[in-house]
């Protein structure tokens, strides 16, 4: 039958920005049991008018064929883009507060800076950090974080955009 | 539909805005029932004479009759119900509309803007609820959109793939002032969906048509909801290429029931010939249908050595379930057009010694005569359930007919034994299988032809579903035809627990039935039984003969079960062909086809 091998889509939808649609893009991925697996969204017109929506799921390409097909024919739906289909940028920001004294927050200190994390705020015995990367620089630092005291964390999620000249509209 | 070109014209109400949006669209019906929050709504049409309300006694029944008037007509069926209870109690229509493809707008009340969130009295999240259980809704919060909303939510209804569009209407917005502006024909921002096919991909498809040793055409309700041109070109096409072809239990109709090329139906409960043709077919054409679950049977064994082309409107529809490797996007009437002009012009010579054996090997299936049934003639037999609904057909031949069901063994019988001509004139509920459905899509579909037989052939467990529509039939004088298969058993439910349950029957006896020829008359209606064979057709011609409603409750064999049937799980060539063809092999039903509806 069909190639059951799982591949992950980073999806981008632009969207009329009208109250509802965030529910039924999200509404359509819990009824129809496709993953999300991050999820963003905020308006990218100068008026407000449209939203852009970038969903990263898993499936098989069949499933992803599909998903794809459902999102476009929501009717607020402008545009589909899967951008994993080729050379793309995706990156996300992350605060991270790390709680700690003595070697260890020097030690913290010195990997932020390594992985040109900013500090942006500041105790004795607190840093809280600001990240920008690639999900896969996100999940590495908060691993080195881990033993060092990592007390929160807040992402964005992912924003993706297509390499080159290339737009969604 | 927004692009709106003249100035706005101020109306005195939302509520009179809303009417004329609805006179624009050219509503001449609506199904409803009023409450507090849709009384603005309830006055502005009691001041008018263009549209008439049809008052129902149950708001899914408001809608199933609006599904009936929809296909029926080829219209946008609309329903109005009150905020609430009244909007939830929609619910189970506006799905049944989804899965079957039907245009409706359903507008419902909803407590003015500023309580919204409050928790008010009769105040329901319409909007969350319903948004799976619509193709598009809206909930109208400020004046100024209120008739944009509205020509739009008719826009969506009809276009593309059909389905149920609702229009959340607070109190406030239908009593203050709005701005009045006709449709324009500027295209929607977001929402243009295809309907003119690829013409490399009809190019493709027509060589691989033409090339076909085994084809097979297979059309569902796409063909029907493109319109009753689309089922004239369905067969030019069907003819022009001598294919023999099937159609789904949607797209009953869309092809002529007599004609030689027909096959019968398919699926779970289709003829022998129509699945073994399936299965044994080297191209598939498949239009308007959506590869369903009731059609393939066993996914991975479906119709195993053949190339498939498909045509939909949906994309959503395309390689979902079944790999196909044609797919083409486009409204069935373009696409036929488009495949008929593309035949003509390929000068490939179809090969018809080829196609001539395979139409040899399709009358050896045929020659099986899978819906045989044997109907004992002695006086005081018991009744066929498939000889009456044989008899049926006969009676009504010739007249302008139009068909609705219930859902169970009597759904599947009358497909089986009814023979459609001509589209539009059978609905039942295919998708999502509402009980209930049958009588109140009969109403709306003798409201849409007041002088045409309108019949429900219903179940006795079904037909309690919605049996307060029958009051409706009373205060406005439609004389639909309920024609009950009584076998004073849930049938279908029956059928599965002989079948796959070792006989247990749970709960599926229908135990302290009403007496259906008193509950007739205590509606106005006319009560006839046929309890024996030799009642059926005095009684059937009674039913025919009074232009009234009329209940036939027709005692039927309570043991009897649909054949052919491919068991859950299975593959068209494993189908059971039943006691009358000595095959009383019980079904072998993997665990996981268990696990299946
Ligand atoms: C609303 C609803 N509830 C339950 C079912 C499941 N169901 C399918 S057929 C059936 C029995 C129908 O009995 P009846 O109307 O007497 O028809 P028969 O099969 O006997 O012809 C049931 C309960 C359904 N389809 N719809
Ligand atoms: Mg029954």
């Amino acid at each position: 039958m069909s190639d059951t091998t799982l591949r992950s889509a980073t999806i981008s939808v632009l969207v009329e920005n009208e109250s509802g649609v965030l529910a039924r893009v999200i509404g359509l991925f819990s009824g129809r049991g496709y993953n999300i697996d991050n999820l963003t969204v905020a308006p990218v017109e100068r008026d407000g008018s449209k939203s852009r929506i970038t969903v990263v799921t898993r499936g098989t390409a069949m499933v992803i064929e599909q998903i794809k097909a459902q999102l476009d024919r929501l009717v607020p739906v402008y545009k589909v883009l899967d951008l994993s289909e080729g050379p793309h940028l995706a990156r996300e920001l992350a605060l991270i507060k790390v709680l700690g004294t003595g070697e260890k927050r020097a030690e913290a200190l010195r990997l932020a800076d390594a992985f040109r994390a900013r500090v942006i705020d500041a105790t004795t015995e607190s840093f809280t950090f600001e990240l920008t990367g690639a999900t896969d620089k996100l999940d590495a630092f908060l691993e080195l974080m881990r033993p060092l005291g990592l007390a929160e964390v807040s992402r964005t999620g992912v924003a993706a955009i297509a390499r080159g000249v290339k737009t969604i509209n | 539909m927004d692009g709106t070109i003249a100035a706005p014209e101020l109306m005195n109400s939302g509520a009179e805005a809303v009417l004329r949006a609805l006179k624009a669209q050219g509503v001449d019906v609506i199904f409803g029932y009023p409450g507090g929050a849709v009384l603005p709504l309830y006055d502005a049409l009691f001041q008018q004479n263009e549209i008439k309300h049809i008052l129902v006694r149950h708001e899914q029944a408001a809608v199933h009759a609006a599904e009936g008037y929809a296909r029926s007509t080829g219209k946008v069926g609309v329903v109005l119900v009150t905020s609430g209870p009244g909007a939830t109690n929609a619910v189970t229509g506006l799905v049944d509309a989804l899965m079957d493809s039907i245009p409706l707008v359903c507008l419902s009340g909803q407590v003015p803007t500023h309580l919204i969130g409050n928790d008010a009295f009769q105040e329901a999240d319409t909007t969350g609820i319903t948004r799976p259980a619509t193709k598009h809704n809206y909930l109208v919060k400020k004046s100024e959109d209120l008739v944009r909303v509205m020509h739009e939510a008719f826009l969506v209804a009809r276009t593309g793939r059909p389905g149920p569009v609702l229009v959340d209407l607070p109190k406030d917005i239908l009593i203050a002032p709005a701005p009045y502006r006709e449709p324009g024909n500027a295209p929607h921002r977001s929402y243009n969906p295809r309907t003119e096919p690829d013409p490399r991909r009809i190019e493709e498809a027509v060589a691989m048509l033409k090339r076909a040793e085994r084809p097979v055409i297979y059309a569902g309700g796409g063909v029907i909801n493109a319109g009753p041109e689309a089922a004239r070109l369905l067969i030019e096409f069907t003819r022009l290429t001598g294919f023999p072809i099937t159609n789904t239990l949607m797209g009953l109709g869309a092809y002529p029931a007599s004609d030689p090329l027909f096959v019968g139906m398919l699926g779970m409960h289709g003829t022998y010939e129509a699945n073994l043709a399936m299965h044994g077919c080297d191209v598939m054409l498949n239009i308007g249908a959506r590869f369903d679950d009731r059609v393939t049977g066993r996914l991975n064994a479906f119709s195993p050595n053949s190339k498939k082309i498909h045509a939909d409107i949906d994309p959503a529809s395309i390689n979902k379930s079944v790999m196909v490797d044609v797919p083409i996007v486009g409204d069935a009437l373009a696409v036929l057009k488009a495949l008929i002009a593309a035949w003509k012009k390929d000068s490939t010579q179809p090969n018809r010694a080829a196609l001539a054996q395979w139409w040899g090997q399709i009358d050896v299936w045929r020659a099986k005569d899978s819906l045989r049934f044997t109907q004992p003639r002695d006086p005081g037999s018991i009744i066929k359930p498939q000889y009456a609904i044989e008899q049926l057909y006969k009676a009504t031949r010739g007249r302008e007919t139009f068909i609705t069901t219930e859902v169970g063994q009597h759904q599947m019988w009358a497909a089986q034994y009814f023979r459609f001509e001509k589209p539009n004139r059978w609905m039942t509920s295919g998708g999502l299988g509402t009980m209930g459905y049958g009588l109140p899509a009969a109403m709306g579909a003798q409201v849409a032809h007041p002088d045409a037989l309108v019949i429900d052939i219903a179940g006795e467990a079904s037909i309690l579903m919605n049996i307060q529509e029958m009051g409706t039939l009373a205060q406005y004088r439609l004389p639909v035809k309920i024609f009950i298969l009584n076998n004073q058993y849930m049938g279908m439910v029956r059928q599965w627990q002989e079948l796959l349950h070792g006989s247990r029957y749970s709960s599926s006896y229908s135990e302290a039935l009403p007496d259906f020829v008193k509950l007739a008359e205590s509606f106005q209606a006319v009560g006839l039984r046929a309890e024996k064979v030799d009642d059926l057709d005095r009684v059937i011609a009674e039913m025919l003969a009074v232009d009234k409603p009329v209940i036939a409750d027709i005692c039927v064999d309570q043991k009897e079960n649909v054949f052919p049937m491919i068991p859950s799980g299975a593959a068209h060539n494993e189908m059971l062909l039943g006691p009358e063809h000595k095959d009383t092999s019980g079904p072998a039903v993997s665990n996981e086809g268990m696990a299946l509806v």
